[in-house]
């Protein structure tokens, strides 16, 4: 008695084989959307702001005229709030991935912040920015400057670092961690010898996509009341700035049509940025994958 | 429990030496469980200095357990419960205020499968002066040297010590764990099953290296080969269930065994 009724079979193969097809066709549609939209946005962007490109648009301010436009004081300050925010947040990022993995021990407090740091990951950045008004800029006096900004950045992409760095450190194999124990090394010794130098590709690489994150928001500048326009660079951390989304936004919202292709060269610096970040954390990821 | 040498009419030169040895490890009463799991019952073991303790017993025998329990790195385990004490030399380690760090500084471990760390051979070795606090170049090169021929691998790797650990043949990677147990100059070595994932002529290498060793140190070694445990060891102890069945001279258990559970082991009737 055979359970497999092979002419059966034969009969169905073709509108199996076709069903394949038809499938194969669907995804590669639904891949193919977002590229070709996004070539289109590239397209649009680099022909309408390619002739606003120059050395001068590095170099000057914002101007009521299109053609003397520059984002000297947004790259600018966007370049000031990176430099703080990487430390701030791989600070308290690392920091907090390595209690939780190294030194917490299991219970019920520490499953709940686990929990609920990866929902941190998923509350709008305007609400962020509603914080940190409250909290950074008006609770403890920080104003509208950089270092209200950076710490509400930071806090904003604060989740994403913890959560690569816990992925990182916790793909460091036990048998390390043991290897090191054994010989009568304190957790912090193991953790700056054996853990952190295994981990930090991944933490790293998760790091930089956080901060690219972070250079293109622009919701909590809003919320913050980051002005647009301003004729002058930051000079310390309690100085206001603009940043390079600000501007972009700035332009875009201008009646005249030529801030539009103002505002497309803008795009073009923030995404050639956000490209460069990228490529560095890919660079990364697969230059230390996996040593051991 | 049969733990301690039965009274016999005629004692072998053997013995008698073994007798005039110091203890380095005395368990007393100790038990361990894993949440409910009580893998560890009652033993009662006097593990003599300058010997080579064998530990065998079929798996999930708790020899492997109790080896970790010598250095504490049973606690890396969450859920462990202990009860019962482990002097070494004279201080109960499992008591409260004893501090761990201390004692894995006396007490070197070498592990089932090779683990070095992701670092050139010579920061393997110096690992371990270097977390106790030896920065001096010219002493760590000593040690490490003195650890590398310890370990009779300083001739295969004396031209490389700054190639990865990783680049080395499992056999070399378990002798540089090995060499990186000597670097901390420790009193007792323990070995769990060091040789499970070696080729045979890796495997005779790190046997013929422990008979070396037992000169300067004390062995502990947990096998599940018990040709390996009658060739290297001078006392062996049988493990069951967590129990200790039998511990006495390895020649003794293994031609004359007291207990029929193990002449039915060494017998390979079960395990």
């Amino acid at each position: 008695m055979n359970y497999i009724d092979h002419e059966s079979v034969a009969n169905k193969t073709n509108s199996r084989l076709l069903k394949n097809k038809v499938l194969k066709a669907i995804f590669l549609a639904a891949t193919m959307f977002g590229l070709i939209v996004l070539a289109i946005l590239l397209y649009r962007i680099v022909t309408q702001g390619s002739e606003y490109l120059s050395l001068e648009f590095f170099t000057s301010f914002a101007s009521r005229i299109p053609e003397n436009s520059g984002i000297k004081a947004a790259i600018l300050g966007s370049i000031y709030l990176m430099l703080l925010v990487a430390p701030i947040s791989m600070f308290l990022g690392v920091g907090t991935a390595v209690y939780l993995e190294e030194y917490a021990k299991k219970n019920k407090f520490t499953d709940f912040i686990r929990i609920n740091i990866s929902n941190l990951a998923g509350v709008p950045s305007v609400v962020f920015g509603l914080l940190g008004l409250t909290i950074f800029a008006r609770f403890f006096g920080l104003g509208i400057s950089l270092m209200a900004a950076a710490l509400t950045m930071s806090l904003l992409i604060l989740p994403i670092i913890i959560v690569a760095s816990q992925e990182a450190v916790r793909s460091v194999p036990k048998e390390l961690r043991d290897a090191s124990y054994a010989m009568g090394a304190t957790k912090w010794q193991t953790i700056l010898r054996i853990v952190l130098p295994a981990a930090i590709p991944g933490i790293l690489t998760g790091s930089i996509l956080a901060l690219s994150r972070a250079i293109g928001e622009t919701a909590p500048l809003v919320v913050l009341g980051i002005p647009t326009i301003l004729m002058f660079t930051p000079d310390s951390i309690m100085s206001t700035f603009t940043a390079l989304p600000m501007q972009i936004f700035d332009w875009t919202k201008r009646p005249q049509v030529a801030f539009h292709d103002v505002a497309a060269a803008g795009i073009i610096v923030l995404m050639t940025l956000l490209i460069i970040m990228n490529s560095i954390a890919v660079f990364i990821r697969n230059k230390y994958q996996k040593r051991y | 429990m049969t733990t301690t040498v039965k009274p016999k009419i005629q004692v072998p030169e053997k013995e008698k030496e073994s007798a005039s040895r110091g203890s380095v490890y005395q368990s007393n009463q100790l038990n361990l469980w894993y949440d409910t799991n009580h893998a560890l019952k009652n033993i009662d073991l006097d593990i003599k200095e300058n010997e080579v303790t064998a530990i065998i017993g079929p798996s999930g025998c708790g020899k492997s357990t109790y080896i970790k329990t010598l250095n504490r790195m049973t606690e890396t385990i969450p859920s462990v419960k202990t009860s019962g004490e482990i002097i070494y030399r004279g201080k109960n380690i499992l008591e409260k205020g004893y501090r761990v760090e201390e004692l894995r500084t006396k007490v070197g471990m070498v592990f089932q499968k090779p683990n070095p760390f992701p670092k050139s051979i010579y920061e393997n070795i110096a690992y371990g002066p270097r977390i106790h606090g030896i920065k001096n170049k010219k002493i760590l090169d000593q040690i490490v040297e003195k650890s590398l021929r310890g370990a009779a691998i300083w001739d295969e790797v004396k031209d490389r010590l700054n190639e990865n650990a990783y680049s080395l043949s499992g056999g070399q990677q378990q002798r540089i764990c090995i060499a990186r147990c000597l670097a901390i100059e420790p009193d007792v070595i323990l070995m769990d099953e060091p040789t499970s994932a070696l080729d045979p002529i890796s495997t005779l290498k790190v046997e013929e290296l422990v008979q070396e060793l037992k000169k300067e140190y004390s062995i502990i070694i947990v096998t599940h080969n018990m040709q390996q445990a009658a060739r290297i060891s001078d006392k062996t102890a049988f493990f069951l269930n967590g129990e200790v069945i039998e511990f006495d001279q390895t020649d003794k258990i293994f031609s004359n065994p007291s207990d029929k559970r193990t002449e039915d082991y060494i017998s390979g009737r079960f395990g």
